[in-house]
């Protein structure tokens, strides 16, 4: 076999494993099942009656924007699982191994895009069921559910970074809601950006959550898209450039503990 | 193959202001165990890093099974298999899943891995427990689990870093007999212990390492009788007999005798027979015994001769890394 087909079923022998583990470790299930029910329900209900959102029905609005927001931290079992690798000294044994030096990074965001899936298909259940209505064709909705997997798989490479950079497992997950979260609601996700004091208008209209919530709404409700799907894609494919690299260069280095 | 499986010159590598190895020689010939016996911090992990190609040295050389562990890296960790001190085994995996896993990403093929996984989880004992999760496992499971995942692929040369630290006698012990059942079938194996007695039972030759150095190296008798070897150790009753209990002991061992205030230790060359005969020596002449024990040399003992100092203050001030 090539160095290329064994990147590739490495990547899949170790998909493998970070899958599996998600139904032994009930914790985790619930973070992929639950949370994300719990969340719909509890902006639709909750800030729901609060916020104004000229233009559409609050669950309209939110759905895209709550979909961007899981996605943004799907990727965080990558960063655990990392974390904890290093701690146990299973990076020590995998970096010992004639393997392809990527596959432990590219194995863990693999398995990241089968529990998306997972995620994007529980939340728009639970949109549907609380009134959220696709406003546009077949084809639009695919497209926007294959961003939203390309937003995930992106996310994951940060999330690997952080799990790569981290000190302990508990510090990768701190690491990544330090980062994550203000990029979420300080955007387009929950809340219209021109109520925002101007300051931070500024900030959420240059950063990638408001283009990629503006792209998924747009494919989902038919907005004007105007370069939002294709900014979304650039933001996306530069993510994982960067953070992919990042964090190839930090596993080769990485020691354990 | 001819010529030693390790060989490393003047192996140097530094982290920060931790100068871990300073200079390390090592030859290890095929077939045998090697013992590098160490207190933590002496740089005994940071040796099997970089033999394992885990880690770059800074300066110096190494080979191992005639590949250079920077120029070779990729083909050399075909021909190796690491078992470190931690039990690198996915918890959320079976037994089985995680030698399957290993095989796989041996490459050894789909059908290979899993017979080969069913095998050695027989092999090492764990035949029942295999399709277990790793969580429920002992910590002596994990470990032999974890040496059955660096023997997947076979490979000719076994690093083992410290692979017995926090079992118990019995799992150390059937530890000890996996390892010598590899020998046996021409494995070479080079360990870390920071226990002289298990370099003692396994290794044909033992490097003591302290601050980055080889402070010492040899066959363990060899290296003992630097130390002094196994000692009778006596307590009187009674402070006043201390010059006629050395008179009778002195015939017992090689003839070096020591020990004022009641308490007697004398250099012995066979274990067997030795505390009946003090006994009876002592019993002869009336000298009344509080305690008698065979004291063999602590990795300890040898620092203190070799070095002047406690092993067990060094783990203290350094840090492993």
């Amino acid at each position: 076999m090539s160095g290329l087909g064994y990147a590739l079923s490495d990547t899949v022998v170790l998909a493998k494993r970070s899958l599996l583990r998600i139904p032994r470790q009930p914790d985790l299930l619930l973070g992929f099942t639950v949370q994300p029910v719990m969340f719909v329900l509890l902006f639709v209900y909750v800030f729901g009656g609060a916020i104004q959102t000229p233009g559409f029905d609050y669950e309209d609005f939110l759905i895209p924007g709550i979909l961007v927001q899981s996605m943004a931290f799907g990727g965080f079992v990558t960063a655990l699982g990392l974390a904890e690798d290093l701690k146990k000294g299973l990076i020590d044994r995998f970096r010992s191994l004639p393997m392809s030096r990527a596959a432990v990074l590219t194995g863990r965001t693999t398995a990241d895009i089968a529990t998306n899936v997972i995620q994007v298909a529980i939340m728009l259940l639970v949109g549907l069921a609380v009134g959220f209505r696709f406003q546009t064709g077949v084809p639009d909705v695919i497209a926007g559910i294959a961003l939203l997997l390309l937003l995930g798989y992106a996310f994951s490479w940060v999330f690997a970074f952080l799990g790569l950079a981290a000190s302990s497992p508990e510090a990768s997950n701190a690491y990544g809601f330090i980062v994550i979260l203000p990029l979420t609601f300080a955007s387009s996700a929950f809340v219209p950006v021109e109520t925002m004091p101007s300051w931070l208008q500024t900030f959420a209209e240059v950063q990638p959550v408001t283009t990629m919530v503006d792209a998924t709404r747009a494919l989902f409700l038919g907005t004007p898209a105007g370069n939002d799907v294709w900014g979304a894609v650039v933001w996306a494919f530069a993510i994982i450039l960067v953070f992919g690299w990042l964090s190839v260069w930090r596993y080769r280095r990485a020691v354990g503990r | 193959m001819d010529g030693p499986v390790v060989e490393t010159h003047a192996l140097e590598k530094r982290y920060g202001d931790t100068h871990a190895l300073r200079g390390v020689d090592l030859r290890v010939e095929p077939g045998t165990i090697f013992g590098l016996l160490g207190p933590n911090g002496a740089g005994k992990t940071t040796a099997v890093r970089i033999l394992t190609t885990l880690l770059r040295p800074d300066a110096g050389s190494a080979r191992v099974a005639g590949l250079d562990v920077v120029e070779d890296a990729n083909r050399l960790r075909e021909r190796i298999g690491l078992a470190g001190q931690y039990a690198a085994v996915d918890e959320n995996l079976t037994g089985f899943e995680n030698l399957e896993m290993v095989g796989r990403l041996y490459h050894l093929g789909r059908r290979h891995s899993r017979e080969r996984s069913r095998g050695l989880l027989g092999q090492f004992d764990l035949a029942d427990a295999g399709d277990r999760l790793v969580r429920t496992y002992s910590g002596g499971m994990r470990r032999r689990l974890d040496l059955a995942a660096a023997l997947v692929a076979r490979p000719p040369v076994l690093f083992l870093d410290e692979p017995t630290t926090g079992l118990d006698i019995r799992s150390r012990r059937a530890l000890w007999d996996a390892i010598e059942a590899l020998v046996a079938e021409g494995t070479t194996v080079l360990l870390t212990t920071q226990y002289l007695d298990e370099a003692d039972h396994l290794a044909g030759r033992i490097a003591v390492i302290d601050h980055g150095l080889l402070i010492a190296e040899g066959t363990p008798d060899e290296l003992k009788l630097q130390v002094g070897g196994d000692r009778l150790e006596v307590r009187l009753c009674s402070r006043d007999d201390n010059a006629a209990a050395r008179d009778a002991l002195a015939a017992v061992g090689d003839g070096r005798v020591e020990g004022e205030d009641g308490a007697v230790r004398v250099a012995i060359r066979e274990r067997t027979g030795t505390i009946a005969e003090a006994v009876r020596r002592l019993d002869e002449r009336g000298i009344a015994i509080d305690d008698i024990a065979v004291r063999t040399p602590t990795l300890d003992d040898v620092f203190l001769t070799l070095t002047g100092h406690h092993a067990e203050e060094e783990a203290e001030e350094a840090v492993e890394r």
